[in-house]
């Protein structure tokens, strides 16, 4: 395994390992709806509601959930390509574009993304070589050695430089492009990747070779991957952590064997049910889930998956539950009235 | 082995276009009363495009058919256009991937299922809306009284997938295309469309051809499953065969980057490469180049496919 990137930007860790990496306190964030020609009220998208995790140094963390349950908001808040309502952000031990924390620009370098759509997060006009060469120019570094590191992490993805440096994006399959799309992340040197569904669109057997890339790079570099999919197989087998999100919210977050082996909330039990199982003898008779996520614009008062519940009580309807530990694990925690002592499903009758 | 709805036989598809390529070549499988018959690949593998051909809708200046797909007697390829109209719907329906884009939108659900069934049966407007609202109603959509007046733009994702299934089902076809109908939606939502078109086809002894990329919707479904690479139909049998024993080294890699729990922590097993160029397919074994049991044979002459209707193997060096 070769690695000759030279070390372009200096990156001194400040907390020591026990420290996380990101913290994000009470992320949220309401779309403003274009009101229609006789509303009078405003219509807001609740897309993301009081999210508040942390990622561990060197570790990946799953977040897992149908599509409008607000995975992609949040990757785009924590990168600050769109602002939050509300809520605040600790990158290693520094608040972000605070006054006198961590400056925006420093900040996005250290953070990179990598997008589901392989085409339409290239420019269509750079060669690849030059579209990875030009972040580390923007942060200062000299245009040879820019296209140098381009050419090492090109060889280093599994693209011969010689072969497709000049390559424009349209001439590289999905999977090549997508490969070009972590060299270019890595190109920047950060510590946090924020991969948003980014396997979601290639086949299944390319698929593999990018997700054993994902794998050999976080090993080699020391970084820490925020991986967002709502692919369960894919999310397990990746993960140190996983954090389970429905209409916006948090609904459950644990380590990844406590969360695919005794998940807690009703809905992840839903969500791991409802994988087609691989074996012709014991196929699937029952959806674990009847109906449709509600609709993001209203969303249901007190716990937001209560309608599709089916330990759902009279309290489900009127308090929005808390997350709380399981089991009085620190680590797992779950926002269910089943878990918090609110509801106490064998005392109350049916709803 | 029940009785014989579609016999397809040596379908060869190429598109002449500005961008050529051999869509599909010498594709065979039969298709009895009441089976479901999975076509799984890769994007590029001519799944689509063998729905497609069935129904007669790639664009015709553009594309060169051979070979045939024989139901009832009939060779359904050579339908002229007034026949096939009557064919499409009444013995064979579609479902498609995006139901968003598969309705006209400025038309309500209930018109056009009014619309599909006048067409092919002589009942007047109030009778075929009430056979729409019973459709609708076993599709399981709440309300339904209330989405046949409804446009699709109303009606959630999971919702559209099952008002289009009412409505290709509303003429009470023999065979039912179903392409990719669950990838476009959530898991939780997925999970009911599988189950509720498996019901149905029980229910009325249909045959479905379904189309997907994903192993674990077709063991859920498929009673035989076609692997399909670049064009060609590598490797068919039935469910238990392909995923307890597949002979084709493509769909043991298939089946082996399915991914598990017991792979944390390990890499996982890969087939290197990418799927050919459908313009420039290599010589011999199209799987040639990606293949680990590859022998320089196997890059000079293409293998036989051995395709009886029910089973298929097209490799020199089985597993």
């Amino acid at each position: 395994m070769m690695d000759a990137s030279p070390p372009l930007f200096k990156d001194i860790d400040k907390g020591g390992p026990a420290q996380p990496l990101l913290v994000v306190r009470g992320l949220r964030k309401h779309f403003l709806l274009k009101p229609g020609l006789f509303q009078k009220n405003k219509q807001y998208v609740h897309a993301v509601e009081d999210v508040s995790f942390s990622v561990a140094k060197g570790k990946t963390l799953g977040i897992v959930g149908e599509s409008g349950c607000g995975k992609s908001t949040t990757a785009k808040l924590i990168a600050r390509l769109i602002k939050p309502d509300h809520g605040s952000m600790i990158f290693d031990g520094e608040g972000v574009a605070e006054y006198g924390g961590l400056e925006l620009k420093e900040f996005r370098r250290k953070l990179q993304m990598v997008f589901q759509d392989s085409y339409a997060s290239l420019n269509p006009r750079l060669t690849i070589e030059q579209t990875i060469a030009f972040g580390p120019q923007v942060h200062g570094v000299s245009k040879d050695q820019a296209t140098n590191l381009a050419h090492t992490l090109l060889d280093r993805v599994g693209l011969k430089p010689a072969q497709y440096a000049n390559r424009y994006p349209h001439e590289l399959s999905g999977g090549q492009r997508q490969r070009v799309n972590i060299a270019r992340a890595l190109a920047f040197q950060p510590r946090l990747i924020i991969l948003d569904e980014a396997v979601a669109a290639l086949d299944k057997s390319v698929q593999a070779q990018v997700l054993n890339l994902l794998q050999e790079l976080k090993e080699e570099r020391e970084l820490t991957y925020l991986f967002i999919s709502h692919d369960l197989h894919v999310v397990q087998y990746l993960s140190d952590e996983v954090m389970v999100m429905y209409l916006g919210q948090v609904v459950e977050k644990g380590p990844v064997e406590r969360i695919f082996n005794t998940p807690a909330h009703p809905y992840t039990k839903a969500l791991l049910q409802a994988i087609p199982s691989m074996d012709p003898d014991h196929k699937t008779w029952v959806s674990p889930l009847s109906g449709d996520p509600p609709n993001p614009i209203n969303p249901p008062s007190g716990c937001r998956f209560r309608d599709r519940c089916d330990h759902a009580k009279a309290t489900c309807h009127t308090v929005s539950p808390a997350l709380s530990k399981v089991e009085g694990l620190s680590d797992h925690v779950v926002a269910c009235h089943m878990n918090d002592g609110f509801s106490q499903p064998h005392l109350e009758g049916p709803l | 082995m029940n009785e014989l709805l579609l016999r397809v036989q040596k379908l060869s598809v190429q598109f002449t276009g500005t961008r050529k390529a051999q869509a599909l070549r010498n594709v065979s499988f039969d298709v009895a009363k009441g089976e479901v018959l999975t076509l799984l690949g890769e994007s590029g593998s001519g799944k689509s495009v063998t729905l497609k051909t069935l129904l007669g809708l790639n664009p015709k200046k553009t594309t060169l058919v051979s070979g045939e797909a024989l139901l009832g007697g009939q060779n359904t390829l050579t339908l002229n256009e007034h026949n096939m109209r009557l064919y499409r719907g009444r013995v064979t329906s579609m479902v498609f991937q995006e139901p968003g884009l598969a309705f006209d939108p400025v038309y309500t659900i209930g018109a056009q299922m009014v619309e599909a069934l006048r067409a092919h049966e002589p009942i007047d407007h109030d009778t075929a809306l009430s056979k729409a609202l019973q459709m609708l109603e076993r599709v399981q959509i709440p309300q339904a009284q209330k989405r046949l007046s409804a446009y699709p733009h109303e009606l959630s994702g999971g919702m559209k997938q099952r008002a289009m299934i009412a409505l290709a089902l509303i003429c009470d076809p023999q065979l039912l295309l179903a392409d990719e109908p669950t990838t476009a939606l959530d898991a939780s939502v997925q999970i009911q469309i599988l189950l509720l078109l498996r019901e149905l086809q029980k229910e009325r002894t249909m045959s479905v051809i379904f189309v997907t990329h994903d192993i674990g919707a077709a063991v859920e479904v498929s009673d035989r499953i076609a692997v399909m690479y670049a064009g060609e139909i590598v490797e068919m049998g039935t469910v238990h065969q392909m995923i307890q024993s597949p002979q084709h080294p493509y769909t043991q890699g298939l089946l082996a980057g399915a991914i598990s729990a017991d792979q944390r922590g390990q890499a996982l097993k890969t087939i290197h490469g990418s799927p050919p160029d459908l313009s420039q397919l290599p010589t011999g074994c199209s799987f040639a180049p990606r293949c680990f049991k590859a022998s320089a044979h196997c890059h000079e002459m293409s293998p036989p496919t051995n395709n009886n209707g029910q089973t298929a193997l097209a490799c020199w060096h089985p597993l």
